[in-house]
């Protein structure tokens, strides 16, 4: 049987919900007996590939890199999983909601600047007008919150997707 | 006056007194209905409509808070229309305002959050609604933070019935609707405030909270509250 494929990728995000994957530790072998990681941060593929069964995606969207990337994401996977509650809610990136974009960019990077202000605008992606969740985006088939969800909460989710079937939380669900 | 009544609950048939809401009956026989803007000891409102129960023969859903049982009552506390529905008012309650659970100092402790998680909301179908809200500070020892709040207004009468005070009323109508201290005074220079401290305990959420506290580090004394209207009762 060809192994299961699996993308993850973080948007705007802090990083957190991948490391609480890495802290699968051991289950982690067991997911990687069934599944192959095809493509994200832990592995060194440069465009998210055709064909991937599961995509994991950490993250507001937050930027046109990472609507852009969502979408990607989406055309190329069958089921897409919000993991963690900025993917799933917005979050902390979603704080800035209530400020045009202008005025947050000034006070961060003029205001705020104790050197060199001005709003950086070469090799960095345009902000979007806020930081949405990920179902806004894109259709999302599984939603796992948690600021991260706790490793047992991941590794169930991937076990009921490896097994053909849809992850119901239950007594897992945690917001926060 | 203390006429006896019968009443069924899921099927089960209760003894109960007249006068006594469905809610009170359902809690004192172990029977769960899901409240939120309910407080043991305050006067019920039906803000919330989280505790909608089916009534045989009654054409909507009423309050399970607020609707008196009377003689034969029939009614149903969880059927997947009204889990459905509960979940709605959940997921409305949660887009209203700014619910940032990791950086909220109820976070774990929250009656709203864990009333979603129980309900299996694992995310919202509506748009969420981004207000910009403020944070009184200007009080010496509580915060209210309005992105937390939802109007359930446990403070308004915890305030007003059990200290006395009335320092909180709700002003506006409603999406626009905010809690307000003393007509609109900050809370800090509010001069009717006793610095009790019940309306922080009674809060379900973070809105209310003592200064000090950490992200998850907030827990309440919601009994303590109630207890002390069962206490004067008794008197
Ligand atoms: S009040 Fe409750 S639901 Fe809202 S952010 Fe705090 S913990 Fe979450
Ligand atoms: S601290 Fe006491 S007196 Fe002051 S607003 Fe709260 S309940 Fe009222
Ligand atoms: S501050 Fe707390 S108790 Fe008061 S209305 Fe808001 S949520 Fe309810
Ligand atoms: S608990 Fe009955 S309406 Fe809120």
């Amino acid at each position: 049987m060809d192994k299961v494929k699996i993308g993850t990728c973080w948007l705007d995000g802090c990083s957190g919900c991948h490391m609480s994957l890495l802290d699968l530790d051991e289950g982690i072998v067991g997911v990687l007996k069934s599944a192959d990681i095809v493509f994200g941060p832990l592995v060194d593929a440069q465009e998210w590939p055709e064909g991937v069964d599961v995509a994991l995606i950490e993250g507001a969207v937050s930027s046109q890199d990472d609507l852009k990337l969502a979408k990607t994401a989406r055309a190329r996977s069958k089921i897409v999983v919000a993991l963690g509650d900025c993917a799933v809610t917005g979050n902390v990136p979603s704080m800035r909601n209530g400020i045009p974009t202008r005025k947050l960019l000034e006070r961060v990077y003029i205001e705020g600047a104790a050197e060199s202000a001005g709003v950086p605008t070469d090799g960095v992606p345009g902000l979007l007008k806020q930081a949405e969740p990920l179902q806004a985006a894109i259709k999302v088939d599984v939603h796992v919150p948690g600021c991260p969800p706790k490793p047992d909460a991941i590794l169930f989710v991937i076990g009921e997707l490896l097994e053909g079937r849809l992850p119901e939380l239950g007594s897992k669900l945690r917001f926060g | 006056m203390t006429e006896k009544v019968k009443v069924r609950i899921d099927g089960e048939v209760i003894a109960a007194t007249a006068g006594q809401t469905i809610l009170e009956v359902a809690r004192a026989n172990n029977k769960y209905i899901p409240a939120l803007c309910y407080m043991e000891g305050l006067s019920a409102v039906g803000a919330c409509r989280l505790c909608m129960v089916e009534v045989a023969g009654a054409a909507r859903l009423l309050p399970a808070c607020t609707t008196p049982v009377q003689e034969g009552l029939a009614v149903a506390t969880s059927s997947p229309q009204l889990q459905s529905y509960r979940k709605i008012a959940l997921e409305l309650l949660l887009v209203e305002r700014n619910h940032v659970c990791s950086v909220c100092v109820s976070s774990g402790h929250c009656e709203l959050q864990s009333l979603a998680q129980e309900h299996g909301v694992t995310h919202v179908r509506y748009p969420y609604n981004y207000p910009r809200l403020s944070v009184d500070t200007t009080h010496p020892r509580f915060v209210l933070d309005h992105n937390r709040c939802v109007l359930c207004s446990r403070c308004v009468r915890t305030c007003a019935e059990i200290e006395g005070a009335h320092v909180w009323d709700i002003a506006g109508r409603g999406i626009g609707s905010r809690l307000v201290s003393e007509l609109q005074r900050p809370w800090g220079e509010a001069t009717s405030c006793t610095s009790c401290g019940k309306c922080v305990q009674a809060c379900p959420t973070g809105a209310m909270a003592e200064k000090g506290w950490g992200v998850e580090e907030m827990t309440k004394k919601r009994a303590v509250v109630s207890r002390l209207t069962t206490m004067r009762e008794g008197m």
